[in-house]
């Protein structure tokens, strides 16, 4: 991730890099209905991402509380661990190769394979963020955990661990299920 | 049905995003929830394969697991996750309907333990599995 850029004798116009970066982002993210379903948003500053979730109605679990369902708080955290992860591999591929954004189209999501969330206390009727790090990526397989809040970055109101499998370029379209 | 079971399933249809989700209330009984969901494209998560988002598939599992918590003989009256693992088998069939299986397999006082398979039209060969442990609220008064 600390990868450096060629060495130019003029580094690139800031808004340029800016621009291939935001565009990056939102190829990624725009291209996934669920993610839009939801509402989520990334928020980035250098390749640092925060997902943001603007409270909905339609988000609700509990209407009595009101809580943020369950199954909501757990999509949020998956959705902000594979976008965290993809665009881990992407950043270094446009770090590596700036003037190909035809990397980020070829791009292929990670697979989830498991996902355990830990619901700390109930998610209120509220926005909420996320962030998630990479805690190891390898060639085939990757470890990702994530944490999420509301109010105050200190008190989680939950977090989750989840394993990805990452897509080779010769996967086939449709895994076959076995 | 009882009638504790009659206050459960309009609690569980009243979840507003149940509802947003399109799920359906299948079958409610001691302990044993059964909820689906349609296949919508809203709700895909890899627009290459066109596979629905894992998070639609944990949403339909966290709410059948908390339906069979609310219809287990325990009587709670509100339930509330605490801990959601879930497995991912394979992808679910872009254009089927998926159906979650829940058990509510054990409780104690305070907790209720809970087993969740979700299948598509293949119902052979499960798209996901969970298990999770959800908090437990017996009527105000209730013995243990």
């Amino acid at each position: 991730m600390s990868e450096q850029p060629p060495k130019r004798s003029r580094p690139e116009p800031v808004q340029v890099v800016k621009q291939r970066r935001d565009a990056a982002l939102r190829g990624l993210v725009d291209g996934v209905p669920y993610i839009q379903f939801l509402g989520i948003q990334f928020d980035r500053r250098g390749d640092e991402l925060t997902a943001v979730l603007p409270f909905d109605e339609k988000l609700i679990g509990n209407p009595i509380l009101p809580a943020i369902h369950g199954g909501v708080t757990a999509a949020f955290l998956e959705v902000t661990a594979i976008i965290e992860l993809s665009w881990s591999l992407m950043w270094e591929d446009m770090e590596r190769n700036p003037q190909d954004p035809a990397a980020a189209r070829a791009f292929r999501m990670p697979k989830t394979i498991d996902f355990t969330v830990d619901y700390l206390r109930s998610g209120l009727p509220r926005d909420a963020y996320a962030r998630a790090r990479v805690n190891r990526s390898g060639r085939r397989y990757a470890s990702v955990h994530v944490e999420a809040w509301q109010d105050n970055r200190s008190r989680l109101f939950a977090q989750a661990t989840g394993h990805f499998l990452m897509p080779l370029p010769d996967d086939p379209i449709d895994e076959p299920a076995t | 049905m009882q009638a504790s079971d009659k206050v459960a399933r309009q609690f569980m249809e009243a979840l507003p995003h149940s509802r947003a989700l399109g799920m359906v209330l299948e079958k409610m009984e001691d302990g044993v929830a059964v909820v689906s969901m349609p296949y919508d494209e809203r709700f895909i998560g890899d627009p290459v394969t066109r596979v629905i988002h894992g998070g639609a598939v944990s949403a339909l599992m966290d709410t059948a697991s908390g339906a069979s918590v609310m219809c287990h003989p325990a009587g709670s009256v509100s339930t509330a996750t605490l801990d959601l693992r879930i497995d991912y088998m394979r992808p679910a069939t872009p254009g089927q309907r998926i159906t979650a299986r829940a058990e509510c397999y054990h409780v104690t006082r305070t907790v209720a333990f809970v087993r969740v398979t979700t299948t598509d039209d293949d119902a052979s060969r499960p798209v996901a599995a969970a298990t999770g442990a959800f908090t437990l609220e017996r009527p105000k008064g209730a013995k243990a």
